[in-house]
């Protein structure tokens, strides 16, 4: 079977069902008991079990089945949830995820996993003792209820519109349901019940609640109160018809209910208790969800938001002819401020109008939440914990927060590495934390948020703290820092040096941070995604790790500048101020040209020389335009011809055949139709 | 494929263009569009043959000079230089001839292997010589081209 053109679809769709079974395995943790959420790791398995066993990946298809088989013992409550159990599930999960990863990267999705399948066998069978009788106990009461539950308990509103609609000719029915086992789109399924029955009567009540039905809060049956003037055959004709549905089974409702509840009051309340029985019993079937899939209806208004997969190199696309149309939406304008025509200016500006609403969604459409990227830290953060011994709880805050689909996908090892650092270096350990008067379980927060043009990430764990003293005496054990430099430090600053190169305090070097590369990595990483990193900390209460990113990486403010003919755009995240200096300030140290500024002494480079810029004349100036950069606290002083403007500039590639280009980063296209490369700052400071 | 000598006729589409007094060809599947000349940003520090980035529609795409390439006396540019776009791999360049002539349809038993010219600058960025009535098309291996620049 060619199933090629969907292994995309099954890689994106399988991911996203791993993911929900993480979650829900992480949920599950804290609420054991919790059946609703086994059910749905199970509804998760069998959804992936399916689908890779059609897309002929058979060892996925075969673990996820041993797995399965777990989840059901669990849902049939043959065995108890224990973090054991867990571990062994979330190994699964683990070997899963390597598969499908195998998968999208060409592979055939095959792995060893003879131990975890031998593990999960082991709990499968290891405590199968009586589950099989209850499940046919389960059907029993179920079956039951199917014959029993054919009244339903009325209200005296609802009594009144039976009786009027009685004497309008129409007859009332109870319809009990019961979808198949395995229906998948239950909400789909009661949608397409409720749609045949009101385009033939109307429909008074349900048993639950049709916002019960709509949320999947049941199991199989449901119940539904109908009044018609149809043949009921019919009826129950086309409800056989709707897909999935095992059983109709129609009621003719005795109008006698309604008289009797008229005449005799007594015999009403007799006859209410009579049939309060078998609806206790439907509730009690409809069961178990209902009381316990609280947290339901949030998860299905999400799986409801309707989307559509785009390739992102489709926006990319969409992008650049909408530049284009920008480029030429400026000729335009002046074209039109030349003509000084009405009508003309008129259109121009409306087309600027939209272009610029355009602009705006087609930037948002390369928005992608946080949550991909945080989504998979509950799950390391349990297992840290384990491995460390120590107890954290983690929350996310702000998971909704949109970024750049460029900057999510770089931003994610960075953020490991600093909740990896939390956890090691800040949380104590439980012994420490009660001493220290603590909660025994550390709390790790992880939070985004939007601030002007910029997304904010923070680590804040209520662990130990930064140690100031230690941080210093070890930053001038190493060099970081010298004494002099030392002395007038800040607080923060102190705390910064962190994540200087070489540095880690760490007196034992554990497997999860501190092996020398790290912070510094982290620091890096996120100066080159133009953010930065803050540190604040008190000892003894907690750090809190800030990471400032911008928005989207395809749009970055620049300062343009001119070297003879040519134009050249500095990102302004490196450009720390602009100046112009006199010849004379120029002095020689050894064969670099620096010069004093603010007390400190600056390289100079010209960039006519580094980019080897043809000159037309030697026309000496007296004074020299420079651009003061940064990389990291050292400095350069960029000298340029002139300055033209700050703008905000798309950033493009330059393409697969001119890679490594020195101390260019990329280009953009001006307003004039030109490309301009853009300076890396970065490679120009040593 | 030079070495192609049955009988039936299979043909290539070519676009034929011209630098110095030589002409050249490259299969039309590989050409994605021939350009006017336009502003050239230089990009500094590259291989000389390397004229810059060019604006394309706004994509950024970088542009060789096949006159510096193949040492063929440059000429100064005129209203008939062009620029031939072509796409080899996922890359995307520019190549500047002195002119875009034609396209053509060539058999491909006409194409013979290049003869040895010793010393010849351009040898191995071609893939054969093909001799229609008395124009003489050099076809280029492209990927040699581009590749020996990386």
């Amino acid at each position: 079977m060619d199933t090629n053109q969907y292994l995309e679809v099954f890689i994106d769709e399988s991911t996203e069902h791993l993911q929900s079974c993480n979650e829900n395995l992480l949920a599950l943790e804290q609420n054991p008991h919790d059946l609703s959420i086994v059910n749905e790791i199970f509804r998760n398995a069998h959804t992936l079990k399916g689908m890779s066993a059609t897309m002929g990946f058979e060892d996925l298809a075969d673990l996820t089945h041993k797995m399965e088989n777990v989840l059901d013992a669990i849902r049939n409550e043959k065995i108890e949830v224990s973090p054991e159990i867990l571990d062994v599930v979330f190994e699964s999960i683990d070997h899963l995820e390597a598969m499908i990863g195998d998968i999208s990267e060409g592979g055939d999705g095959k792995r060893n996993v003879v131990e975890t399948v031998e593990k999960l066998k082991r709990i499968e069978n290891g405590e199968a003792i009586n589950g099989t009788n209850e499940k046919a106990l389960v059907d029993d009461i179920t079956e039951t209820i199917k014959i029993s539950a054919t009244s339903l308990n009325y209200d005296d509103f609802e009594r009144t519109i039976i009786e009027q609609s009685h004497e309008q000719g129409f007859e009332t029915y109870e319809i009990a349901i019961s979808l198949r086992d395995d229906c998948l789109l239950k909400a789909a399924r009661v949608f397409m019940v409720f749609e045949v029955l009101e385009k033939n009567g109307d429909v008074i009540k349900s048993v639950p609640a049709v916002e019960q039905l709509e949320a999947e809060q049941f199991d199989t049956d449901f119940s539904i109160a109908f009044v018609t003037k149809e043949d009921i055959t019919v009826v129950e004709k086309l409800l056989g018809k709707v897909s999935e549905v095992e059983k109709v089974v129609i009621q003719k409702l005795n109008s006698e209910v309604t008289h009797e509840v008229e005449s005799l009051v007594v015999a009403s309340t007799a006859k209410s208790v009579e049939v309060e029985v078998p609806v206790q019993t439907t509730t009690k079937a409809v069961p178990d969800s209902t009381a316990k899939q609280v947290e339901k209806p949030t998860k299905t208004a999400h799986a409801t938001s309707k989307t559509i997969r785009v390739n992102i190199e489709r926006l990319d696309i969409l992008m650049n002819l909408f530049e284009e149309l920008v480029i030429d939406r400026g000729r335009l304008q002046s074209i039109a401020a030349e003509l000084n025509h009405n009508e003309l200016n008129e259109s121009v500006e409306r087309m600027s109008r939209v272009s610029s609403d355009l602009q705006n969604i087609i930037l948002n459409m390369r928005m992608v939440p946080v949550e991909t990227v945080f989504n998979r830290f509950p799950k390391m953060v349990r297992q840290l914990s384990r491995d460390l011994n120590k107890k954290v709880k983690l929350d996310i805050i702000g998971a909704e927060t949109e970024l750049d689909r460029t900057v999510i996908d770089e931003i994610g090892d960075p953020l490991v590495h600093l909740i990896r650092n939390s956890l090691d270096h800040g949380v104590e350990s439980p012994e420490i934390r009660l001493a220290a008067g603590k909660p025994e379980e550390g709390h790790v927060e992880l939070r985004a948020y939007h601030s002007g043009n910029h997304v904010f990430i923070e680590i804040e764990d209520d662990g130990a703290g930064i140690n100031k003293e230690r941080v210093l005496s070890k930053a001038l054990e190493k060099g970081v820092v010298t004494p002099e430099i030392a002395s007038k430090l800040t607080d923060n600053q102190i705390n910064e040096l962190i994540l200087a190169s070489g540095f880690s305090t760490a007196e034992v070097l554990s497997d999860i941070s501190g092996r020398g590369v790290g912070l510094d990595v982290v620091k890096s990483t996120i100066e080159s995604l133009g953010g930065n990193i803050t540190i604040e900390s008190e000892e003894g209460k907690g750090s809190l790790f800030s990471v400032q990113l911008p928005l989207t990486l395809s749009i970055i403010s620049v300062m343009l500048i001119e070297i003879e003919q040519e134009t050249y755009a500095i990102p302004l995240s490196s450009i720390i101020e602009t100046s112009i200096i006199r010849k004379s300030d120029i002095m020689n140290a050894h064969n670099q040209k620096v010069i004093d500024f603010r007390g400190k002494v600056v390289p100079l480079v010209f960039l006519e020389e580094i980019f080897e810029v043809p000159r037309n004349d030697n026309e000496e100036d007296d004074f020299h335009s420079i651009v003061i950069v940064r990389k990291g606290d050292k400095m350069a002083g960029l000298v340029v011809d002139s300055f033209i403007g700050q703008q905000e500039i798309v950033l493009k590639s330059l393409g697969n055949y001119l890679t490594n280009v020195f101390a260019i980063s990329g280009a953009t296209i001006l307003g004039n139709g030109q490309v301009a490369l853009i300076i890396d700052c970065n490679s120009l400071i040593k | 494929m030079t070495e192609n000598v049955t009988m039936d006729v299979e043909v290539m589409k070519v676009i034929v263009f011209q630098l110095g007094d030589k002409e050249y060809a490259l299969p039309v599947e590989q050409v994605q569009g021939i350009e006017k000349m336009m502003h050239i940003t230089r990009v500094p520090r590259t291989a000389y043959y390397v004229k810059g980035v060019i604006n394309l529609r706004g994509v950024v795409t970088p542009i060789i000079d096949l006159r510096d390439r193949f040492g063929v006396t440059t000429t100064v540019s005129n209203e008939n230089t062009r620029i031939i776009i072509i796409s080899e791999e996922d890359m995307e360049v520019g190549f500047i001839v002195d002119a875009a002539n034609d396209v053509m349809d060539i058999a491909k038993e006409t194409i013979e292997p290049q003869p040895e010219v010793v010393g010849s600058l351009e040898e191995e960025f071609i893939s054969g010589v093909a001799n229609i009535g008395n124009r003489l098309l050099i076809l280029l291996n492209l990927e040699k081209v581009l590749s020996t620049l990386k």
